[in-house]
């Protein structure tokens, strides 16, 4: 759609699909081929005894192309259920991120301080450096990633966003 | 042979094929399918069609498919086999024609070693298909095969590849008949929301300018469809346009008919769908060709579209209401609801809009100049129009370019399925090999591939084919020496900058003709073009007749890229107005 239409909003989108060879690919090659962006996606199976996956797709847009990107994934054979999250009432979305920060000295005890505040905890460790692994929403994530950054050099390693609904309601 | 039995891949594939009532199939042999083809020739109950190259196997099936509402099948081997298809599998899942394609596939065990002839064909043709599978055990085979038919054709239809591997194609593996088949999650929906329907006959009835813009899917709903359609634009009077892929969705003689719209449509179609006040799509995609400038698109209406794929509401153009269904469907309960509610039109305002429609049809914008000095390529079509004027049995195929909008403008459809063209994929060399398809599937008929001397030749190589089925297919070719379309856009908009559009060295099309063994007309004169349509309809054998026409000539009427509806030139006297924006000049 051409209108030159601003109002563009992240929304998360909750993908229940058949786990079966390929279907990843029909998925993000729907997004690439029609320019549609991607800010993360996750996969992995739910239910082993109905080989179902569920894909968390985040990604922005007008509302015009995040219901584009809900129909085209909708026609896809393998998709069972499309569920925006964004829209659909509140919902919890959470992160995981491996954080590796070499610093020395005071800047060193510092990550730790700053880590504690996060309630990241500490996985490894050596004299120069620590991996931290932190939980929360993207924000979260990137405001801790942030900080880090300012103290030494960083290696990160992010898993992208898992979300289910608040309440009883189930894909 | 009950569900249960024990065959081998190939077997299954045969069985699989007859279950779902493939009589014919379109293919080339290779390697990698060698035993399916050792399968075909120990039964006699699917015919199979060889072909002259893989691309025309799949066009010919889409002929088939478009002709006789039935899902054309393909058989091709792997790598170049898988590859060579692509184009018109590409072209399938543009104009919605539900294909089964088969591709053979080196052995399991050599997946991913760049073994001979091997390429990734579910990976190549994921964004080419409606949906593919890759086949590694043969007890999915059988399921496989039947899911692949149901996703074909229900839904917006489009084609399906079966990748089957050699080594699962000798295996043994149970067979499972198709009503144990079906697929876990794809649903389309057909049956409308009633209340979204009841909405719309309240809208319809309300309009003071409405107008129904038709398209492909109402082909694709049946021929049902088409009758419903009819129905309901009689019994409220209004007028109805169709797109290219619609031709034939309503009878062509019919006064309510404003012939196609859009970027080569006439100028009533697309005066009144610019002045509506009511659009009531059926079945249509609001192609860019369609609509022209989006910005401008029929500012004042309210729009209602009907359309079985919900992807394809809201995408170019935003409606007022969405009706998810099945044409047929729709239009039943359209027509039920408005009967019930006892609904007429306001006759009044009906009578002023039809007077406007009248004025915009008295431009005559097909008219053309007529001439005794060379040969139009309007006049050979209205000739031929004559000379199939009143037959039940015609199928008109179409290749690529400026020969492909006269006859969409000057051929007369009145009935559907009898209209084969590349319409979103724009694929030359596509009407032999779909008239080829169209005359298997209607044996008896009189199939004519309306061309152009450049899209003939990039698939010429099929006249073999139809010689050898003793298909008495007809090549008309409107031979203006020119890539005409591309010649009439450098003119108009790239300052008569001729680059490369010339059809240098062409061959002697009646030699050409008579070499493949079927018979060469040519017409170089006006007074020679009615013969040479009598006789080539006459001759029961596949002729070429090379129509010398006009090498100037343009097609018109003509929306440039990037302007309204109302922004059309009609004739050659009609300059793009300003040089055209460059957002018009980047689109195709
Ligand atoms: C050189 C050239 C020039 C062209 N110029 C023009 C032109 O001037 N005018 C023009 O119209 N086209 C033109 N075209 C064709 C154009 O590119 C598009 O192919 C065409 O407009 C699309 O037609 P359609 O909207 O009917 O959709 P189709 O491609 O036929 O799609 C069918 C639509 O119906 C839906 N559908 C499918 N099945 C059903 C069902 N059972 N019930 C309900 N809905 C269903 C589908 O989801 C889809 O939205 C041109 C093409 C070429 C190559
Ligand atoms: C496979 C392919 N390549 C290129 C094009 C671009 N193209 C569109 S029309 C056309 C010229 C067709 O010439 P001809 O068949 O002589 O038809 P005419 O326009 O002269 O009637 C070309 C090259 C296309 N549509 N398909
Ligand atoms: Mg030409």
């Amino acid at each position: 759609m051409t209108t030159q239409d601003t109002n563009i909003r992240r929304h998360t989108i909750s993908v229940l699909v058949d786990n079966e060879p390929g279907v990843l690919a029909r998925v993000i090659g729907l997004f690439s081929g029609r320019g549609y962006n991607i800010e993360s996606l996750t996969v992995a199976e739910i239910d082993a005894s109905d080989s179902l996956s569920r894909i968390t797709v985040v990604t922005s847009g007008t509302p015009m192309i995040i219901e584009q990107i809900k129909v085209q994934l909708e026609r896809l054979v393998p998709v069972h259920k499309v569920k925006d999250l964004t829209l659909e009432g509140p919902f919890i979305e959470r992160e995981m991120a491996l954080v590796k920060v070499v610093a020395n000295g005071e800047k060193r005890v510092e990550s730790l301080r700053i880590g504690d505040v996060f309630k990241a905890r500490v996985v490894d460790a050596t004299i120069n450096s620590f991996v931290f692994e932190i939980t929360g929403t993207a924000d979260d994530l990137n405001r801790f990633i942030d900080l880090m950054q300012q103290l030494g050099e960083v290696d990160i390693s992010r898993t992208g966003a898992a979300a289910l609904s608040r309440g009883t309601s189930t894909l | 042979m009950s569900s249960g039995t024990i065959l081998s891949g190939a077997e299954i594939v045969i069985k699989a094929l007859r279950d779902q009532g493939v009589d014919t199939i379109f293919g080339y042999p290779g390697g990698a399918v060698l035993p399916i083809y050792d399968a075909l020739f120990k039964q006699n109950q699917i015919k199979h069609i060889l072909v002259r190259h893989e691309q025309a196997a799949v066009h010919a099936a889409e002929g088939y498919a478009r002709s006789s509402g039935k899902v054309g099948v393909v058989l091709v081997t792997s790598g170049p086999g898988a590859t060579n298809a692509v184009t018109g599998l590409v072209d399938a899942l543009m104009d919605s024609i539900p294909i089964v394609c088969l591709t053979g596939q080196v052995p399991t065990h050599l997946i991913g070693n760049d073994a001979f002839q091997e390429c990734d064909t579910t990976g190549i043709t994921r964004p080419a298909t409606k949906h593919n599978y890759l086949v590694k055990d043969v007890n999915n085979l059988a399921r496989t095969l039947h899911e692949a038919f149901y996703v074909a054709k229900n839904g917006r239809p489009g084609p399906v590849v079966i990748d089957i591997p050699k080594d699962v194609q000798f295996a043994d593996g149970v067979y499972r008949t198709p009503g144990e088949s079906q697929p876990k999650s794809y649903r389309p929906q057909v049956k409308p929301d009633l209340n979204k329907v009841e909405e719309a006959v309240e809208m319809l009835a309300n309009a003071k300018r409405p107008i129904f813009y038709v398209g492909g899917g109402v082909i694709n709903a049946g021929p049902v469809a088409s009758q419903l359609l009819t129905q309901l634009v009689r019994m409220t009077g209004y007028p109805c346009t169709t797109t290219l892929m619609g031709l034939g969705a309503y009878p062509a003689h019919d006064q309510q008919w404003l012939g196609m719209l859009g970027m080569h449509g006439t100028y009533e179609a697309n005066l009144a769908m610019h002045g509506c006040d009511l659009m009531v799509c059926v079945g249509a995609r609001f192609d860019d060709r369609v609509t022209g400038k989006i910005s401008e698109f029929s500012p004042g209406s309210k729009k209602i579209h009907i359309d079985i794929d919900p992807s394809n509401i809201n995408k170019n153009v935003r409606v007022d209401l969405p009706i998810v269904g099945d044409a047929a469907y729709v239009l039943e309960d359209m027509i039920r609801i408005w009967k019930a509610r006892n609904k007429r039109a306001d006759q009044a305002a009906l009578k002023s809009w039809w007077d406007q429609i009248t004025v915009w049809r008295s431009k005559d914008c097909l008219k053309y100049e007529k001439t005794e000095k060379v040969i139009k390529p309007q006049y050979a079509l209205e000739r031929l129009r004559a000379a199939i004027q009143g037959r039940d049995d015609v199928f008109i195929s179409t290749e690529v370019g400026q020969h492909q909008m006269w006859a969409a403008q000057f051929l007369p459809f009145n009935k559907p399925n009898r209209w084969l063209t590349s319409g979103g994929l724009g694929t030359m060399g596509y009407g032999l090999p779909a008239a080829i398809g169209a005359q298997i599937a209607n044996p008896g008929a009189l199939c004519i591939d309306v061309a152009g001397e450049a899209s003939i030749q990039m698939n010429i190589q099929e006249m073999s084919t139809a010689l050898q089925y003793r298909l008495p297919v007809k090549v008309f070719i409107l031979n203006n020496q020119w890539m005409g379309m591309v010649r009439q856009w450098q003119e108009l908009l790239h300052g008569s900058r001729f680059s490369e559009s010339y059809s240098e060295a062409l061959p002697d099309f009646v030699k050409l003709a008579d070499a493949f063994g079927g018979v060469g007309l040519r017409a170089t004169k006006v007074s020679e073009v009615d013969d040479v349509i009598a006789e080539m309809i006459a001759i029961p054998r596949p002729v070429i007749v090379d129509m010398c026409v006009d090498q100037k000539e343009n097609c018109f009427p003509m929306i440039p890229g990037g302007k309204a509806h109302n922004e059309m030139l009609l004739g050659p006297a009609d300059k793009v107005s300003e040089a055209t924006p460059e957002e018009g000049m980047v689109l195709v």
